[in-house]
């Protein structure tokens, strides 16, 4: 018998690619990057309405640029794709128990969708 | 008992993944539209001066910018682990650090307003 111990070679930066599930993983945790840039365009955006109304003017101007409306877009799919992703594991991070029987799943995704929808309803309208 | 601070970080990290989730797509939606020119009565000086002037205003946009911030950090921290990056020490020094200077000139800002 070897005394050596089988040691599988695995890749520190590759190593996600050889399972779906493991590339789901990467793709939901790579949307914080775009959360992270994204809320310090929100901090910029505080930073020029704090300054007046031209400079405010003049920070959405240039979010109209194509390179500014093509971030929005990209953020856009990366924070639905968190959100969903957040919202579809909710019966896992937080069971809810009724008496000896667990709330279903099924109930708790859709209870987070319907909020979802509620909520962005409300910020849209806010927004108009 | 051994004190850590990972209470802490934890929950503005799970605080964060919650109001992310429900907050973000539709704020980007707004910034998006605003960016279009979709509606010209959209996300004007006025309406967004008005909200931010708003003790509430301010301390819900305070409230959404920190968890965002934070809940983004610490994801970003374990992500650069595993993209085969062996440096936490550092990493999570500069992301944190981010984020709390995110959160200070946004305090800064609000307060301007």
């Amino acid at each position: 018998m070897s005394s050596k111990p089988y040691v599988r070679e695995v890749s520190k930066t590759t190593w996600f690619m050889s399972q779906p599930r493991y590339k789901r993983y990467m793709a939901r945790e790579v949307t914080c990057i775009f959360i992270f840039a994204y809320t310090f365009l929100l901090i910029v955006a505080l930073a020029r309405l704090a300054e007046g109304q031209e400079a405010f003017e003049a920070f959405v101007q240039a979010l109209g640029s194509p390179l500014g409306v093509l971030f929005n877009v990209v953020v856009l799919i990366a924070t639905i794709y968190h959100s969903m992703s957040w919202f579809n594991v909710t019966p896992q991070a937080m069971p809810i128990q009724r008496g000896e029987e667990f709330v279903p799943g099924n109930i708790i995704v859709g209870a987070h969708y319907g909020a979802w929808a509620v909520v962005s309803l409300i910020i849209l309208f806010w927004g108009m | 008992m051994a004190k850590s601070n990972k209470p802490i970080f934890w929950g503005l990290f799970a605080a964060g993944g919650t109001v992310t989730a429900f907050v973000t797509p539709a704020l980007v939606l707004v910034t998006l539209f605003a960016a279009m020119r979709f509606n010209m009565d959209m996300f004007t000086y006025e309406s967004i001066h008005a909200f931010a002037g708003w003790w509430l205003g301010k301390l819900i946009i305070f409230g959404v910018i920190l968890v965002s911030l934070w809940h983004a950090a610490h994801r970003l921290r374990v992500t650069v682990h595993d993209f085969g990056v062996r440096a936490d020490k550092q990493v999570a020094i500069i992301v944190y650090s981010l984020a709390g200077l995110g959160t200070l000139l946004t305090l800064v800002y609000l307060l301007r307003i």
